[in-house]
C-alpha cells in the first residue's frame, strides 16, 4: 500500500466519522435531510461503480431498491430486523445476476430500456400479487428512529466506498475501464467481459436492495408505487452524472447540491421537481459532460498548464 | 513438430456469401507468414476466424495442436493469440502505458501491478516509443498509435501475433520504420501472421505466403515462388497481364 492510499483512507474514515456525528445536533429536519443525502449517496455511488467505467446506463435502481423494501416489509413480522439486510443483499444480488446475464450482451440504448422495463415489470408483479391476496400495501412497524436509519446508511456508504476503492485498484476495475473504452479490444486482450460486468452489476444491485431494506421502516407503509417509483432511478442517474463518475467521490458532490435544491423546490413549488430533473439533465449534457469532477479536473489542468508556461 | 497455428478446411459463410472457402495452412514456430491476395479475398476474415472475432462455419483451427475452434475471443487470447486491428483501436480514456498494460494484465502471460507496468514499459522500448509512455493516446501521430497497438498485442507475450494490415496508411518514411520494426520482431524469433498489401514488406518480411482469391487459397509456398506464380499474378492483375 502506498502512502497516498493510506492518507486517502484516513481522510475517508475521518469524514465518515464526522458525518456520523450529525444526529448529535438533535435537529429533526437536518437529520431527515441527512437520511435522504446518505441514501442517495449510497445509491449513486454504487450505481457509478458499475455504470461509471462501463458507460452502461442502468435504470434498474428502483427495481432493486423496491425489492429491498419488500424484503423488510414481508419479513419484519417474522424475522429479526438485522437478518433482513443480508437477505435483501442476496435477493438484490441474485436479481442483478439474472438481469445481467440476460441483458449485458445488449448494448447502449437497448440495455437502458430493458432496465427501465425491468423496474416497471417488478412493480407490476408485486402489485398483481398484492391484489390477488387482497392487500394494497404493507405496514412496516419498527422502533427504529431516523437516527438509526441514518447511521446504518452512513455505515453502508463507508462499505461502498471501501468496495469502490478496492475495485478501482483491482484487475476487475481495470477490466471494466477497458470494457468501457472498447469492448472488442477487451475481448481480444483476454477479458471475460460478461463476467466482469455482471460481477459489478451484482454489487450495485445488492447495495440498492439493502438501501431499500434500511429505508422501509421510514416509509411505515409501503406500496408498489412508492417502492418502485421510476423517479428514483432517474434521480440516481442524474445525481451521479452531475457529480461525475470519473472519481469514487464524484457522485457525492452531485448528491448534496441536488438533494438540497430538490428539498427547497419541493417545499415551495412541489409541482416543479420534474423541471429540476430536466434542467439538471440539460446542464449535464451541455455544460458539465464530466460532471463536477470533470470541471474540477479541467480547471486543475488549465492552472497547471498556466503555471508551466509562466 | 506441431505447427503453432493450423487451419484445416476453415470456412466462413455470411448468408449466401462464402468469405473463406475451405482454407487450410500452417504456421511454424519462428515463421513469418504473409496472408495476401486482392481486396475482398477473405484475408481479414481468415484472421478474424483465428482470433475468434468471428466463429467458423466449418473446419478446424488449432493452436499448438490443441483445438481452439469455437472458443470465444477472450480464451483464444489467453491461449496465446494476439492481434492488431485493421483500423487502429486504442483505449481512448487511457494513456500509452495503460493501453499496453491492458495486454500485459489480461493476455497470454499475465502480470499485475508494478510488474505489469515494468513489462509494458519494456515493450514500449521494443517498439520505440518509451519516451511517450505518459502521453495521452490522442496526442500521438498515426504511426505511434500503430506502435501502441502493436505493443499491447506483444505485452501478453503471445505464441502468435496477427497483424491486420499493420503497415497500411503509413507515409514512405513511416513505412521504412514500420518494416524495420516488424523485421526486429522477426529477428527475435516471433511467430507472425500478417495480412498485407505492401509488396516491399511482403518480400522482405515473409518466409512464406498464402495467397487467397475470392475466399479460396490459390497458392502457398516460399514468398519468392508464390509471387512469381502465374496464377497469383492473374489474381492480382487480371488475365491480360499474366
Amino acid at each position: 500500500m502506498k502512502r497516498g492510499d493510506l492518507s486517502n483512507l484516513a481522510w475517508g474514515a475521518a469524514l465518515l466519522v464526522l458525518a456520523a456525528l450529525l444526529p448529535l445536533t438533535g435537529d429533526g429536519y437536518l437529520i431527515s435531510l441527512g437520511v435522504t443525502i446518505a441514501m442517495y449517496t449510497v445509491l449513486a455511488t454504487s450505481w457509478a461503480l458499475f455504470s461509471g467505467p462501463t458507460h452502461y446506463i442502468s435504470l434498474a435502481t428502483a427495481a432493486f431498491f423496491g425489492v429491498g423494501t419488500y424484503v423488510t416489509g414481508a419479513g419484519i413480522d417474522h424475522l429479526p430486523y438485522w437478518t433482513l439486510l443480508p437477505i435483501a443483499a442476496v435477493v438484490g444480488g441474485v436479481l442483478a445476476a439474472l438481469v445481467g446475464l440476460a441483458t449485458l450482451r445488449l448494448s447502449g440504448v437497448y440495455f437502458v430500456i430493458f432496465t427501465l422495463g425491468l423496474a416497471e415489470m417488478t412493480r407490476q408483479v408485486v402489485t398483481w400479487y398484492q391484489n390477488k391476496t387482497g392487500h394494497k400495501g404493507t405496514y412496516v412497524l419498527t422502533d427504529l428512529t431516523d437516527n438509526d436509519i441514518y447511521w446504518q446508511l452512513v455505515a453502508l456508504a463507508g462499505l461502498v466506498f471501501l468496495i469502490g476503492w478496492a475495485v478501482g485498484r483491482s484487475r476487475l476495475g481495470f477490466a471494466l475501464r477497458i470494457i468501457g473504452d472498447d469492448e472488442d479490444v477487451a475481448r481480444h486482450v483476454g477479458i471475460n467481459t460478461a463476467l466482469s460486468k455482471v460481477a459489478l452489476f451484482i454489487v450495485s444491485g445488492a447495495v440498492a436492495a439493502v438501501v431499500g431494506a434500511i429505508i422501509a421502516p421510514r416509509y411505515v407503509y409501503i406500496e408498489p408505487s412508492t417502492a418502485f417509483t421510476p423517479m428514483l432511478s432517474f434521480q440516481v442517474v442524474i445525481m451521479a452524472l452531475l457529480g461525475g463518475t470519473g472519481r469514487l467521490w464524484g457522485p457525492l458532490v452531485g448528491v448534496i447540491p441536488f438533494t438540497l435544491l430538490w428539498e427547497a423546490i419541493s417545499s415551495s413549488f412541489p409541482n416543479q421537481t420534474t423541471l429540476l430533473l430536466g434542467l439538471s439533465f440539460l446542464a449535464i449534457v451541455y455544460l458539465l459532460p464530466g460532471g463536477f469532477v470533470g470541471l474540477w479536473d479541467r480547471v486543475k489542468h488549465r492552472s497547471a498548464r498556466r503555471r508551466a508556461l509562466a | 513438430m506441431t505447427a503453432v497455428v493450423k487451419l484445416s478446411g476453415a470456412t466462413k459463410q455470411f448468408g449466401g456469401l462464402v468469405a473463406v472457402d475451405n482454407v487450410s495452412f500452417e504456421v511454424q514456430e519462428h515463421q513469418v507468414l504473409g496472408l495476401i491476395g486482392p481486396n475482398g479475398s477473405g484475408k481479414s476474415t481468415t484472421l478474424n476466424l483465428i482470433s475468434g472475432a468471428l466463429p467458423v462455419t466449418d473446419g478446424d483451427i488449432a493452436l499448438r495442436g490443441r483445438e481452439i475452434t469455437g472458443l470465444p475471443a477472450r480464451e483464444i487470447a489467453r491461449k496465446g493469440v494476439a492481434r492488431t486491428f485493421q483500423l487502429v483501436r486504442l483505449l481512448p480514456s487511457m494513456n500509452v502505458v495503460e493501453n499496453v498494460m491492458a495486454g500485459a494484465v489480461f493476455g497470454h502471460r499475465r502480470r499485475w501491478g508494478a510488474s505489469a507496468e515494468r513489462h509494458a514499459k519494456h515493450v514500449l522500448e521494443t517498439v520505440g516509443i518509451a519516451d511517450k509512455a505518459r502521453s495521452h493516446v490522442s496526442q500521438l501521430t498515426y504511426i505511434d498509435t500503430k506502435r501502441v497497438e502493436l505493443a499491447r498485442a506483444l505485452a501478453g507475450e503471445p505464441e502468435v501475433l496477427l497483424l491486420d494490415e499493420w503497415l497500411a496508411g503509413l507515409n514512405p518514411t513511416e513505412l521504412t520504420e514500420g518494416i524495420d520494426l516488424i523485421h526486429r520482431l522477426r529477428d527475435e524469433g516471433r511467430t507472425i501472421i500478417l495480412v498485407e498489401h505492401v509488396m516491399d514488406a511482403i518480400r522482405s518480411l515473409c518466409d512464406a505466403c498464402v495467397v487467397m482469391s475470392s475466399g479460396k487459397k490459390i497458392a502457398e509456398g516460399s514468398t519468392e515462388a508464390v509471387l512469381s506464380d502465374p496464377e497469383v499474378i492473374r489474381a492480382y492483375l487480371g488475365d491480360d497481364d499474366a
